[in-house]
């Protein structure tokens, strides 16, 4: 029983993690897969996301949901504005032009944050019935983490119903495969891809807010965190969704799970477990044989 | 520089090459400006150090990046194996002549090169590059845990190197001898350097960057001479963290970390990879403007050197020099056959 | 004729220029103004800038010019040149900032070199101030409240297990060896030892506080630095239960930082903490800080323990430059500040003429709910405490030999 016990909230607690992980990295994934895009600058969406919901919260009163949803459409719009004007000009230069580009947008996106809200956490209040303890049956656990958990589950059906049942997504699918060939098939890439990057801005926005909880939200966010994003990516495979899913599940419970029995290993762990992982399967657990 | 031999020297693929090779008028004067700064800028010298050792990076990075095509996030491995080689060997009161030192942390971060190199130069693209920034990860948590030797977070201070050539002292207020000591190490290090991507050798690798199955196709060693190349690369990337622990008498976490990893990229990239002095346009370019925006705007400074990485990507290809190299081609078209 | 008048001039103007210096005095500053640190050198900033402000009359006729410099990360390297320039290029007459320890340590020997008095305003690795001789702390060292709360949560809170958590750096490291040291010295036991990740990043601190809950220990003394680190791990404590568990959350003053408090809200209810400053204290000069603060800089905002360590450090810049009327040389400078005595915000403190380390007061704080805030109300008070790591010469902290 005490066993049991220890074992549920063991996995609760590194799934609710892992959700938060893959929320933010789908869009990653997916824009790194479909536009062969090497962009730094997802975290600082998440980040920019993170604040607009912050700020919505605190200068108009908004709802902890409501708050969501504005920070998702917002850091699309924003982003679809990007991509449009600037993104796509790099499209056919080299990853290390779009490094360059990408990392100069987070430093822009990091002061600017930095002189117009200033350089401290923003907070961000759960509402009431997020907060505390739920009783689960075999044990308590934090009601957020639960959630997360749920929202997360969610999110990867929902996206999944999208990447396999709809017409967008199969085409988002056969341009991640060979992109030359759905272009001759008549699908308008352009519109593909500034669809897609605006979706994963947005999701990264989401995953913003809902991980302020553990990860907290300040302008260095943007960069903090894109080493664990780009470990979930690439563990998972580029361009898969699922392979993102569970490779953030994967990573967040082993870490969980290490952290708690040898925490004197400190953060070593996931990045031992991540080089043999790739080693291992060098495409991902998940990806194409050739990317 | 005019090739009067006969026999094979006269093989095109020869000519062509010893041409490449051949000084050009313009080349001295990085290195004029960097022996003027000396005598121009006595109170900037601590940053002038700091600035040329982060040149000799550069191009440590230059050859595995520009020439052999390796995109590595994870170069600071090497200079912080050289870099804590030095500290560790001085702190321990093992060894402390600085000039033997550089050739300690050479091997060392060498040996590292060459251990992860044939390891993991099986994988390219995304993969490469997180195996390459966990590998650094690895071992920047290696050095935190291993406290009693590397001083973990707070690193090792107050390191007693010996004065250069047992009569120069390091003065830790007027950096004069590390300035020259580590212009002179520069120099020596970009000669080895030059002479080696304008060889056969460096040739080759320049063919696995262009075409990697051709080069099978060949016959070429490929992973062989790619581990060889990362093996070098490490070991002038010890160096310049050899040295950089010297001239600083300290050592600490920062030297392993990814910040110095991926600053060290982007200088790179936004000075032009592939061509050498990219490393000291970059470098220039990158700190000069961190250090004086920083200065003037100490809270907002990151926005003016984010929009100068914005528009060098946007509107050159391969960085500044892509921009230096495109209007001198507009400038005289037909100046070179 | 014409020979004498010029002379008469040279003179003057040379007078002049010597007395216009004199009342000048530069003092360099370096802190992260971006990066991780930019919010902590944004509160020491504004703690040195508001006692300029609030005593303007004490401070004349001379006058304070600050000249800052970004030192960006802990690296170290951004900071020794940061000093060196500011050292060489700037001539400043006093250098003061240093948020981060290791900034400290590789300053050093450059502060040695350079012959000016250094003034530290946050860093607290213990023995920093040993590798200097022109060193002098106004913040604190990580033994001040690490040993003062091992000493109470025995005595005061009778507590006999414990639990410590610490974030793995060399701060997190004094602190617990200063708690364990105090804590099982009075008769208590520290049962398990958690590494809590490094300072660079918030780690989701669910599974340390599993393993902390799991070991039922009477306490659970956290370390962790001040700022985002602070707000997950009260988050966590209260998510996890721990409270009913029977597990009282306890730590230095970093994990109840003002600026971070409010937010926090209820779950802050019930935390005891060591510290020499909160900005509830109750005395004269800290109403008088916190009402112009909160004037200068918005009424959401509150000064904290980083701000009072800025807004000290410039008083103790102000009384050297009083002393030394305006040349301030560092020898002499030290000696004046033997001998300085401060009713400061956090109340009464002074310079250890010995180790050149602040003495001040602790208070053992509990957290309450007040009028719709979270209150920090004063449960116990040790007068005049010293740098018990430096008393007691430990490891690094033994003098150095000379």
């Amino acid at each position: 029983m005490i066993l049991g016990v220890d074992v549920a909230s063991m996995l609760l607690g590194g799934v609710a993690a892992g959700m938060v992980l893959f929320i933010v990295s789908v869009g990653l994934s997916v824009t790194m897969g479909l536009m062969g895009f090497v962009n730094l600058a997802h975290g600082g969406f998440a980040m920019l996301g993170g604040y607009a919901i912050a700020q919505a919260m605190k200068l108009w009163g908004l709802g902890f949901v409501a708050a969501l949803v504005f920070g998702f459409v917002v850091t699309a719009l924003v982003s679809a504005v990007l991509e449009r004007l600037l993104y796509s000009r790099l499209y056919r230069a080299s990853e290390l032009d779009q490094v360059l580009f990408t990392i100069g947008l987070v430093f822009m996106m990091i002061a600017s944050v930095t002189v117009l809200v200033g350089p401290e956490n923003q907070p961000l209040k759960l509402p009431p019935f997020l907060q505390g303890q739920l009783n689960l049956g075999i044990t308590h656990y934090r009601t957020y983490s639960v959630v997360l958990i749920v929202v997360g589950v969610v999110i990867v059906s929902g996206l999944w119903l999208g990447f396999e049942r709809t017409r967008t997504g199969a085409q988002i699918r056969a341009a991640v495969d060979n992109r030359r060939m759905a272009e001759s098939l008549g699908i308008n890439i352009g519109r593909l891809f500034t669809l897609t990057f605006a979706f994963g801005s947005g999701m990264a926005a989401l995953g913003g807010g809902l991980g302020a909880e553990f990860l907290g939200l300040d302008p260095q966010y943007a960069l903090k965190y894109l080493v664990y994003f780009l470990i979930v990516v690439a563990v998972g495979g580029l361009g898969r969704v699922t392979g993102v899913f569970y490779a953030a599940l994967l990573i967040g419970v082993l870490d969980f799970t290490l952290k708690k029995y040898m925490p004197q290993g400190g953060t070593a762990f996931i990045y031992a477990l991540t080089i043999l992982l790739l080693l291992w399967r060098p495409q991902g657990l998940f990806g194409a044989k050739t990317a | 520089m005019t090739l009067q031999a006969a026999g094979w020297f006269e093989h095109p693929a020869a000519v062509a090459l010893a041409r490449r090779h051949r000084l050009r008028a313009w080349e001295p004067i990085p290195w004029l400006l960097a022996v003027a700064f000396y005598f121009v800028f006595p109170k900037y010298l601590g940053f002038g150090t700091e600035l040329l050792i982060t040149v000799l990076f550069a191009i440590s990075l230059d050859l595995v990046l520009g020439y052999a095509g390796i995109v590595t996030l994870g170069h600071a491995a090497f200079f912080g194996a050289g870099a804590y080689t030095v500290g560790i060997l001085a702190k321990r009161a093992i060894w402390n002549e600085p000039m033997s030192g550089l050739v300690m942390a050479a091997l060392v971060a060498a040996l590292i090169g060459l251990g992860s190199g044939l390891v993991l130069l099986r994988t390219q693209g995304l993969t490469l590059l997180m195996l390459t920034l966990c590998t650094m990860a690895l071992l920047e948590e290696a050095a935190n845990l291993a406290h009693d030797y590397t001083g973990g977070f707070d690193g090792l201070d107050s390191l007693p190197i010996a004065p250069l050539l047992g009569t120069f002292e390091f003065n830790p207020l007027y950096p004069r001898t590390q300035y020259l000591y580590v212009l002179s190490v520069l120099f020596v290090c970009f000669i080895v350097v030059r002479t080696l991507v304008y060889s056969p050798f460096g040739q080759s690798l320049t063919g696995i960057r262009e075409n990697t199955l051709r080069m099978h196709a060949v016959g070429a060693p490929v992973r062989r001479r790619l581990v060889l190349c990362y093996t070098l690369s490490a070991a002038i990337a010890g160096v310049a963290g050899g040295i950089w622990a010297q001239a600083n008498a300290y050592v600490n976490l920062g030297t392993l970390g990814l910040d110095r990893a991926a600053t060290v990229l982007i200088i790179l990239v936004l000075g032009g990879y592939g061509r050498l002095y990219g490393a000291f346009v970059g470098a220039v370019a990158y700190m000069a403007l961190s250090h004086f925006l920083s200065k003037f705007y100490p809270t907002a400074w990151q926005l003016g050197l984010g929009l100068l990485l914005v528009v060098i990507a946007l509107f050159a290809r391969n960085g500044i020099l892509g921009i230096a190299e495109a209007a001198a081609r507009r400038l005289r078209p037909r100046a070179t056959p | 004729m014409i020979k004498r008048i010029v002379a008469i001039t040279i003179t003057v103007l040379v007078l002049g220029i010597t007395a216009a210096h004199a009342q000048e005095v530069k003092v360099g500053v370096n802190l992260p103004y971006t990066g991780i640190g930019a919010e902590f050198a944004q509160l020491v900033d504004r703690g040195m800038e508001l006692y300029l402000k609030l005593n303007a009359d004490k401070v004349k006729p001379y006058k304070i010019t600050l000249i800052r410099r970004d030192v960006k990360d802990p690296s170290g390297a951004n900071a020794k040149i940061a000093v060196q320039e500011l050292l060489t290029q700037d001539n400043v007459d006093v250098l003061a900032g240093w948020i981060y320890s290791p900034n400290a340590i590789a300053s050093a020997p450059i502060v040695t070199a350079g012959k000016k008095l250094a003034v530290i305003m946050n860093a607290g690795t213990a023995h920093i101030t040993n590798l200097s001789p022109y060193y002098v702390r106004t913040s604190f060292s990580m033994w001040h409240a690490g040993y003062a709360l091992g000493e109470a949560s025995a005595k005061i809170l009778h507590a006999k297990t414990a639990v410590v958590g610490y974030t793995d750096f060399p701060p997190g490291k004094d602190s617990l060896a200063a708690f364990k040291r105090s804590f099982e010295a009075n008769g208590g036991k520290v049962v398990d030892e958690i590494p809590m990740g490094g300072a660079g990043a918030v780690p989701d601190f669910t599974p340390f506080f599993q393993r902390a809950k799991d070991k039922k220990p009477d306490l659970f003394f956290v370390f962790v630095p001040a700022g985002d680190h602070a707000a997950a791990v009260v988050k966590t404590y209260a998510a996890l239960g721990m409270r009913d568990a029977g597990i009282k959350l306890i730590g230095p003053g970093d994990i109840t930082q003002d600026t971070k408090l409010q937010a926090m809200g209820s779950a802050a209810v019930g935390l005891i903490t060591m510290h020499h400053y909160h900005a509830d204290l109750d005395n004269p000069e800290n109403k008088r800080f916190v009402e112009a603060w909160k004037k200068e800089y918005g009424a959401t905002s509150t000064p904290d323990f980083m701000a009072v360590g800025g807004y000290d450090g410039m008083a103790a810049i102000v009384h050297v430059t009083q002393a030394l009327k305006g040349k301030i040389e560092a020898d002499a400078a030290l000696e004046a500040l033997k001998s300085w005595k401060f009713a400061s915000p956090r109340g009464p403190i002074s310079i250890d003429p010995v180790t050149r380390d602040i003495v001040m007061n602790e208070y053992l704080s509990e957290a309450v709910m007040k009028d719709g805030r979270v209150f920090q109300k004063v449960i116990g008070k040790l007068d005049g405490v010293k740098d018990a790591c430096k008393e007691q010469k430990i490891g690094p902290c033994a003098p150095p030999a000379k």
